[in-house]
């Protein structure tokens, strides 16, 4: 078994008004110094030996993400 | 005619979906999600709702349902498939149109009376209309920006395959104020407004949504 991580963020230039209204947010919270906020989706996958990382790719790329418009990142954070 | 009218688990307006397409004369035929089975029709409305709750993305788990795979198929022989809103969504998940649907700019759900600008009638759902007429339709999504890449946009634009476009007022901040799209062959319609809520007047702003029913009725050979 293996956990493997997917991140799915929207791609730069794909307007963000969710992290917008975070990023608007902080200021009136208090937060001084944070200029952007992007807002995107963190996947943790429990994956057995079997499958390997093009189905992981096939995976985050046909359905987790949508590749019109979000990029994804792949990565295995244990065996 | 037999016009199918898809039921997703979370569809809200198949019932007024196949009530629209009984004002305009047609029969309404109800397609299961879970039946790779279009039951003998001759085109399929893709109805609005929240399809799977939204889970994932809007559109994104509705598309691997068993009936999409026989409407992808029978669209690509040129059946005409028409989604709204949800349907919308669930359309350019499959691939069966350009771009994307996000998150509306202004972070609303937006439900409003819509006027739009019918800006092509050489589909198979806008051709009972006059090029250039505006119409009445309401809207009420919260995923309805439009987005695709630029190449995409102007590849839209230069084809004239934008058939509605916002007028009076953008909603949701989609690009080019575009309401509605078409694929190359203009079989495939879709957009974020609701035709089918607008088809009388008892019931809704108008009835100029009962056009895009009516005009499919032309579309297909007798």
């Amino acid at each position: 078994m293996a956990r493997v991580v997917v991140d799915v963020m929207p791609k730069p230039e794909i307007l963000d008004p969710q992290g917008q209204a975070v990023a608007n947010a902080l200021p009136r919270l208090g937060f001084a110094g944070v200029s952007d906020v992007r807002q995107g989706k963190h996947f943790e996958l429990e994956v057995d030996d079997s499958v390997d990382d093009r189905t992981l790719e096939r995976i985050a790329e046909g359905f987790l993400s949508n590749p019109v418009v979000e990029d994804f990142v792949v990565r295995r954070v244990e065996s | 005619m037999k016009v199918g009218v898809i039921t997703f688990p979370g569809t809200l307006d198949d019932v007024d979906a196949a009530r629209a397409v009984r004002l305009a004369g047609a029969e309404p035929v109800a397609l299961w999600h879970g039946d790779a089975d279009l039951r003998g029709v001759e085109a399929v409305v893709v109805p609005g709702g929240f399809s799977y709750g939204d889970y994932l993305r809007a559109g994104a788990i509705a598309r691997f349902a068993p009936v999409m795979g026989e409407v992808v198929a029978a669209a690509r022989r040129g059946m005409p498939v028409l989604g709204i809103c949800n349907g919308f969504q669930v359309l350019c998940e499959a691939g069966l149109l350009p771009g994307a649907l996000l998150r509306n700019a202004g972070l609303h759900f937006v439900c409003r009376d819509q006027t739009l600008r019918v800006e092509r009638t050489s589909t198979a759902w806008t051709g009972s209309y006059e090029q250039g007429v505006e119409i009445v339709i309401p809207v009420k999504n919260m995923d309805g920006r439009f987005t695709a890449s630029k190449s995409t946009v102007d590849e839209l634009e230069g084809e004239g395959r934008v058939v509605f476009r916002y007028v009076g007022g953008n909603p949701n901040g989609s690009v080019g104020d575009i309401a509605g799209i078409c694929s190359t062959d203009g079989r495939v319609v879709g957009l974020m407004p609701h035709p089918e809520h607008a088809v009388d007047a008892l019931t809704g702003p108008s009835a100029d949504g009962l056009g895009i029913f009516r005009s499919v009725l032309g579309s297909v050979p007798a």
